[in-house]
């Protein structure tokens, strides 16, 4: 580096720094001069405002701390929810998108296209302002079987409490895991050690049945049903599903799932034909050539562009704030931040979440993406 | 005279509109070895690949070991492990291990244990030399190495035929002789092969018969002393101009 060149590089510097100053000075005092404080002490503080959406217990004298916290955990459940149905459903229109039955395909290639292609934001408005907002109201809910009720203020579903006596079936559910286990593992050594490929699910189905009735023989049937019913305005009892999260899980499930479907589909697409017929050629059924060849080696396409679609979803979640869904960004990032004023803290506070949401996201997806790396090749 | 172990009659095949066999009739005798060339798009590779069904045909029968290919075989899983397949690409499995290669379809197919089908893996891949290799994935391998583990993946199942749908068309020239060699060896052990391939070396070194195809059709079928020396059509002559 010559010594003109250092020269500018410092002058290029001071000039960055001096101008991050100038901001951070800026800013302090504009602050200093509207009376806003600084620093993250307004955590401590009492929220003071409800929120329609609470997986753990939380009322209006909790701390904005509290506040943080419920949104954070609104937006993880329909983040997971949303991944989960999303990839289930991505799979299968990928997959019966390259279906040689001819309806089949059609279908997933109209679903994909009109999913795809119309604005997510659109498509979350369309379920909660279009349909779910114009369901009757509580006293004309729709009525399904008389324990679940379809109404614009939500569903109403049953719930289930447990009484003396339910361990057992707690038990007993831990016994046919178990049996699980044991089953697989027994069925892959003595694959390994035989040849042959045992029964998995009749000897789990048998199991599972006769542990069940050995608990209803010592135990009875200890649960109770809470089904809602109509009290005035409104449902009582149960367990109540707000409209606004039914709205945005549907909306971000079916959109990511046209794109995943699209994912799928190229993954497969990209497994050489050639190594299907080798299987076959070898004598492999169609369905074990498929498990054993052509996934293993589509899931290295599929995996890095299926996680950018995990993080989309993620961060998509946060549009719930045009239908009021208490997620992070409603409740934090909106009404913390128009009571609190402190903008500098609260962005930066759910900048940061979502990147450590993603971070971690990416880092677990691809430690599983090296584990099926191609060895040899690029 | 025993019943051949492939006995194909009148076959014929279209893609579209497209007739790409025209009234095929062969017969492959047990331990017999045969040789099938012509010029590129004669149906060749199309032909062989009938035998195991990777393409259907539509008129005519083809009998593997007694038993009728066709839109009525049961199964053609069955059919398909007693006849060994290697293919211009080789088309090795990439995500696994040489040794996995070779032991997966003894594995799945003939439910033959862990341990066993390893043994019978290593047994073929010393048989094609390449013992070393066994832990290695494909793209780590030449290309010959490659195409004689794809040998050694089909001998592995133990077929009665084995196909060669041009093994060493893909290959760089200084490794065409290494496959030839283990291909030369599985013939002077007794092996059913029907080759398709440009290797007319290979053909007056190790068939019993030399088949030419054109446009669809068997013009011409001798054994290679006869074939090579005087053939009787115009356009074998014409071919084998151009490739010897």
């Amino acid at each position: 580096m010559s010594r003109r060149d250092a020269l500018l590089q410092l002058v290029t510097l001071a000039l960055v720094v001096a101008g991050i100053g100038w901001l951070i000075a800026n800013v302090a005092d504009n602050l200093d001069r509207q009376n806003i404080a600084s620093g993250f002490g307004f955590l401590n503080e009492r929220a003071g405002f409800g929120i329609s959406q609470t997986l753990i217990d939380y009322d209006e004298d909790d701390s904005y701390r509290q506040v943080l916290i419920i949104g954070l955990l609104n937006t993880l459940l329909v983040s997971v929810l949303g991944i989960i149905f999303a990839s289930v459903l991505g799979f299968l229109l990928g997959v019966g998108r390259l279906s040689r039955n001819w309806l089949i395909s059609k279908i997933a290639m109209v679903y994909i296209e009109i999913f795809r292609n119309v604005p997510l934001l659109l498509q979350i408005m369309f379920w909660y302002f279009g349909v779910l907002r114009n369901l009757p109201s509580p006293r004309q809910a729709i009525n399904i079987g008389d324990v679940m009720f379809l109404s614009n203020r939500g569903f109403a579903l049953p719930s289930v409490s447990f009484m003396d006596g339910a361990g057992f079936y707690g038990l007993a559910l831990l016994a046919i895991i178990v049996t699980a286990i044991g089953l697989r593992r027994r069925a892959r050594k003595l694959f390994l050690a035989t040849g042959q490929i045992v029964a998995f699910w009749k000897p789990l189905g048998i199991v599972s049945l006769a542990v069940l009735l050995l608990a209803g023989a010592v135990a009875g049937l200890p649960f109770a049903a809470d089904i809602p019913s109509l009290r005035g305005f409104n449902f009582r009892g149960g367990m109540s599903v707000i409209p606004e999260f039914v709205a945005l899980l549907l909306a971000l499930s079916l959109y990511t799932a046209a794109f995943i479907a699209e994912i799928v589909r190229a993954g497969i697409m990209s497994v050489y034909q050639g190594q299907r017929e080798a299987a076959a050629a070898l004598g492999l059924s169609h369905n074990r050539a498929l498990s054993l060849v052509v996934i293993p080696q589509s899931l290295r396409v599929i995996i890095p562009p299926l996680t950018s679609q995990y993080l989309n979803l993620t961060k998509n979640s946060s549009l719930a704030v045009a239908i009021a869904y208490p997620d992070i960004v409603s409740v934090f990032a909106g009404t913390t931040l128009t009571q609190v004023g402190q903008a500098i803290e609260i962005i930066f506070i759910t900048m940061m979440v979502y990147l450590l949401l993603s971070l971690l996201t990416s880092w677990a997806m691809n430690r599983y993406n090296a584990r099926i790396a191609l060895v040899g090749q690029n | 005279m025993a019943q051949p172990i492939v006995q194909i009659r009148q076959l014929n095949k279209w893609y579209g509109n497209f007739h790409v066999l025209r009234d095929i009739d062969l017969d492959v005798a047990q331990g017999e070895k045969i040789v099938i060339c012509g010029p590129s798009g004669s149906g060749k590779s199309t032909l062989i690949r009938c035998i195991n069904r990777l393409e259907e045909h539509q008129e005519g029968t083809l009998m593997f070991d007694g038993e009728e290919i066709g839109d009525g075989t049961k199964s053609l899983e069955d059919v398909r492990k007693n006849i060994g397949m290697v293919f211009q690409q080789f088309n090795l499995f990439p995500h696994m291990t040489v040794l996995e290669n070779c032991a997966l379809a003894p594995m799945w197919v003939l439910q033959m244990p862990k341990a066993e089908a390893e043994a019978v893996a290593r047994k073929f891949l010393e048989r094609v030399r390449i013992p070393d290799q066994a832990d290695k994935y494909p793209g780590q391998l030449s290309g010959g190495q490659q195409q004689r583990v794809a040998i050694a993946r089909a001998l592995c199942m133990n077929p009665k035929v084995m196909l060669f749908d041009e093994p060493t068309s893909a290959l760089d020239p200084e490794m065409i002789k290494e496959v030839l060699d283990v291909m030369v060896e599985l013939g002077d052990e007794g092996m059913t092969m029907v080759c398709v391939t440009h290797e007319m070396g290979f053909a007056r070194q190790v068939a019993d018969r030399v088949i030419f195809m054109d446009a669809g059709e068997i013009v011409e079928q001798n054994n290679p002393e006869a074939f090579f020396a005087n053939p009787q059509n115009e356009r074998t002559k014409l071919f084998l101009s151009q490739v010897l």
